[in-house]
């Protein structure tokens, strides 16, 4: 009993010096810095509004970066939703994903019928954690700005009406750590986040998604060289 | 390590009287004209002030380190400098390669060429062999588009960010006789210098600042602002002579030749910024911008001041 706690312990441990670490590191690397337009820091200091932060998909560091841009007591509260397939299991990845970002896993391949993402993700929000949500589904390889958005985001906001969804810009990381490299080169990147947006009364999904998407692009600083 | 020599200390604690002094005149601007924080100059200097502070205290302690902590310190610096001037060129995933090799090989082996003091290699690693190199790692990815203003620029981020700022660290390998142990005074005189130069242009050119002297390039700088920094920085770099080699007149010709290349740094820099629509390199220091624009300056005097030293004073 005692033996079990202590393991317990230890593993909470090392997740908090683990986590400060990855975040340390990411500074490191990208010295990131959170832009606010149109989303007041301070507005909910503590962060008892849950919120949906959502984000442009290159790269696997991106919900550390969103994560560590945010300020230290939202952060706490903040789990990001992850493919069960990549960040689940055991092992380090297993480790990181649940022990250190506390990730909200869900099954992308929908393998079994019955674990539905949006209640999972809706029942994260009503417990207070605020969630960090990748609506592309999977990492945008492409020269494409965005891939288009998969219909998880609108079940949410449908569900959850009152909650704040939240874009966040990347900005530079699929420099940092582009396609199929390991190593990770520092560049300086910018998380932006705009203004939160809802689902209006009885907007159809594709209209809602397409929205979405447009506020997300929005926050470009220099589309037209993807900087 | 060697006991620290007193005119080190002297300079550091010359330093933090300026600071002192200058903190204190912060503080009464803002309790007389900015006491809510209405006045964003106001706030931008005070801001500057405390980073100020920071930057004395980490240079002081590396100095105090000896040459380990002048190498490490600087060493970071390059790298920091070098995230900024990457993060703006056109660099692709192309790229990625030479990206790795510029931040984890070349960055290094500069330094670890100072640490071991092989001034051959030292001077010519960037300029030459990896001026060559690296367009061929990037070349075996096969992307043509924009070859050559990516290696171009790559290049250039690796002699002003590596090459040229790794020489302030050099200055601990010049063998001067009469002045042994005592190098890292060179290092606090060209920063010193540097600084107060741009420090200076700054008051001047706020208190009687009329005529623009490059609009295009960097607004805020003045004809008054130039003339009047640099002649008294001109002076200070004359009455620091006892922490040199030089006579009074040679640490004031230094001076003038390190204040106008710091100045000059500073456009060239400020062309760079407005072509790629930027305001500052960075954000890393509060009040001041990026890494870049505090180090512009030291970047483009420090190779000159190194070369002028080891032509006339150094035994090679």
């Amino acid at each position: 009993m005692t033996r079990g706690r202590g393991i317990g312990a230890l593993r909470r441990g090392a997740a908090r010096l683990t986590g400060r670490a990855i975040s340390l590191f990411a500074r490191l690397v990208t010295a990131v810095q959170a832009v606010w337009q149109g989303l007041d820091p301070d507005a909910d200091p503590a962060g008892r509004r849950p919120r949906v932060y959502f984000a442009n998909h290159a790269s696997h560091g991106d919900f550390i970066l969103v994560s560590s841009a945010l300020p230290p007591r939202l952060r706490d509260r903040t789990r990001p939703v992850a493919g069960a397939d990549y960040w689940g299991g055991g092992g380090l990845r297993g480790f990181i994903g649940g022990d250190v970002f506390n990730a909200l896993l869900i099954d992308r391949q929908r393998s079994d019928p019955g674990s539905d993402p949006v209640a999972l993700m809706a029942g994260a929000l009503d417990q207070g954690a605020s969630l960090i949500l990748f609506p592309e589904g999977t990492r945008n390889l492409t020269d494409e700005a965005l891939l288009p958005f998969r219909s998880g985001l609108y079940h949410l906001a449908a569900a959850r009406p009152e909650v704040d969804l939240v874009p966040v810009w990347i900005e530079n990381l699929n420099r940092v750590l582009p396609k199929g490299s390991f190593i990770p080169v520092p560049l300086m990147c910018r998380t932006i986040f705009g203004a939160p947006l809802h689902l209006a009364q009885g907007e159809a999904k594709d209209a809602f998604l397409a929205r979405a998407q447009g506020a997300l692009l929005a926050l470009r600083p220099n589309p037209e060289n993807g900087r | 390590m060697i006991a620290p020599h007193s005119d080190l200390l002297a300079v550091i604690a010359g330093i933090g009287a300026v600071l002192l002094l200058a903190s204190a005149i912060g503080w009464v601007l803002q309790r007389r004209l900015s006491p809510n924080g209405e006045n964003a100059a106001i706030e931008n200097l005070n801001a500057r002030i405390r980073a100020w502070w920071i930057m004395v205290i980490a240079m002081s302690l590396a100095f105090l380190g000896g040459r380990t902590g002048v190498l490490l310190l600087f060493a970071f610096c390059s790298f920091a400098a070098l995230r900024e001037f990457m993060t703006l060129t056109n660099a692709t995933r192309a790229d990625h390669w030479t990206l790795v090799g510029a931040f984890f090989v070349v960055l290094p082996v500069q330094y670890y060429l100072i640490w071991i003091g092989w001034y051959g290699l030292f001077s010519i690693f960037i300029p030459v062999w990896v001026f060559l190199l690296l367009p061929i790692v990037s070349a075996m990815r096969g992307e043509t588009r924009n070859y050559l203003v990516r290696v171009a620029e790559m290049q250039w981020a690796l002699m002003i960010c590596v090459f040229c700022a790794s020489h302030v660290p050099a200055l601990l390998n010049l063998n001067i006789p009469g002045f042994e142990g005592r190098n890292v005074l060179l290092i606090a005189f060209l920063v010193v210098v540097v600084q107060l130069s741009d420090v200076l242009q700054y008051v001047w050119g706020k208190l009687i600042g009329r005529h623009r002297i490059a609009p295009k390039l960097s607004p805020s700088k003045t004809v008054e602002g130039f003339v009047g920094g640099s002649l008294s920085a001109t002076l200070i770099a004359a009455g620091l002579w006892w922490m040199t080699p030089f006579s009074p007149l040679e640490a004031g010709l230094m001076g003038l030749v390190i204040t106008m290349m710091g100045f000059f740094g500073g456009l060239v820099m400020s062309a760079i910024k407005r072509d790629r629509g930027v305001k500052d390199w960075g954000h890393s220091i509060a009040g001041h911008g990026g890494f870049i624009d505090r180090l512009d300056s030291v970047v483009f005097s420090a190779p000159i001041f190194f070369h002028l030293t080891r032509y006339f004073w150094s035994m090679g």
